[in-house]
């Protein structure tokens, strides 16, 4: 646990150094998760402890969205202010955005998979 | 309060032991409920903790800096846990590569419809600019959707509030939306619901199929990165373009 913790520290400071560095519009921990991914291609994947410590630390990724998401007592005014059109852009726009990815890669796939079964 | 109650009150609410406890509290509660409801996606534990965590800081009059002071140890593990998304998207390699194509066209469309819906329904019923700029980078996760608002007019602190009603909406809503639209595929689902509600989605994803919440992880890194890359100059060409 604290060795895979200790690993995936070191890639997030590696992804911040270079996020910072080189002035990147991405968060750090996002290029960490690029640099893990490519080690783990080069490794051929993931010890036992790696793994089973991230799965840990992933099936609670819930809760680590409690602190930050609580901030929205903050915002309650200058939410009110516009509740209407910001309430109909949030659920039309999610709403749109689920249903239109999905629909897309959803036909490419099938797309796909009946062309490719069309070759003998 | 008795002196003595006022005194516990006030050590209690200045150290980092009842924030963190109160988010760990909250957490289990909500999972228990979660899990009590079926996983049902109208029990999302993140919503169910956070109206908790905001109703005691209502009741007993904490402030909500006070409470951050405790709760970042649980906040910080956000980095952590990000990284760590590596290892599911490395699990789902095989597949990924197969459809990288698929994925690159959806990716670029969902993104673009997920920003400029957002825009587009705001400006209709008439949000004002500072608004406007803060809803169009809201499906994305919240140090980018931050830093794409600011330069563009908008306000960081509303955009934060926005991401996460966004990724809490994707989270319940997108399971009814998949039933409708009769989309099976794990990878479709998952894509889709991190595409469009980032880790709050990805974190649902994750509880449902661990291919779900590869492709989800795989959609939120993606669309982040293209968003803050696009969106500093699509929006003041849409501006332009409208006339605004």
């Amino acid at each position: 646990m604290i060795a895979a913790l200790t690993l995936l520290l070191v890639f997030q400071l590696a992804g911040e150094v270079i996020a910072r560095g080189l002035g990147l519009p991405v968060p750090g921990p996002v290029i960490g998760m690029a640099l893990l991914f490519l080690a783990l291609l080069l490794r051929g994947g993931p010890g036992e402890n790696l793994r089973q410590s991230a799965g840990k630390l992933l099936q609670h990724l819930s809760l680590l969205f409690i602190p930050g998401g609580t901030g929205i007592v903050l915002y309650g005014d200058l939410i009110a202010a516009e509740w209407l059109p910001l309430a109909a852009a949030l659920v039309g726009s999610t709403f749109l955005a689920i249903v239109v990815t999905a629909l897309v890669l959803d036909a490419l796939i099938k797309r796909r998979k009946a062309g490719g079964s069309a070759q003998p | 309060m008795t002196p003595r109650l006022t005194e516990l009150w006030v050590y209690l609410s200045a150290s980092p032991l009842l924030g963190l406890t109160l988010t760990l509290v909250a957490y289990q509660a909500a999972f228990w409920l979660y899990k009590r409801a079926g996983y049902h996606p109208l029990a999302n534990p993140v919503m169910l903790a956070i109206m908790m965590v905001a109703t005691v800081l209502a009741l007993s009059g904490m402030d909500y800096g006070a409470y951050f002071d405790g709760a970042q140890f649980v906040h910080f593990l956000l980095g952590p846990a990000t990284v760590a998304l590596a290892i599911p998207l490395y699990a789902q390699w095989p597949r990924l590569k197969a459809m990288a194509g698929p994925l690159m066209i959806a990716l670029a469309v969902g993104s673009l419809t997920a920003a400029l819906s957002a825009y587009g329904i705001g400006a209709l019923l008439g949000a004002s600019q500072p608004s406007l700029m803060s809803l169009a980078p809201k499906s994305v996760t919240m140090p980018i959707a931050m830093a794409v608002a600011e330069p563009l007019g908008g306000l960081p602190a509303l955009a934060a509030a926005l991401v996460m009603l966004t990724g809490v909406l994707g989270a319940v809503c997108a399971p009814y939306l998949y039933r409708w639209l009769r989309i099976d595929d794990y990878a479709v689902r998952g894509f889709a619901i991190g595409l469009a509600s980032h880790g709050i989605g990805t974190a649902r994803a994750f509880q449902v199929s661990e291919q779900a919440g590869a492709f989800a992880a795989l959609a939120m890194g993606l669309n982040g990165l293209l968003t803050a890359l696009s969106l500093p100059w699509i929006m003041p060409w849409l501006e332009r373009l409208l006339g605004r």
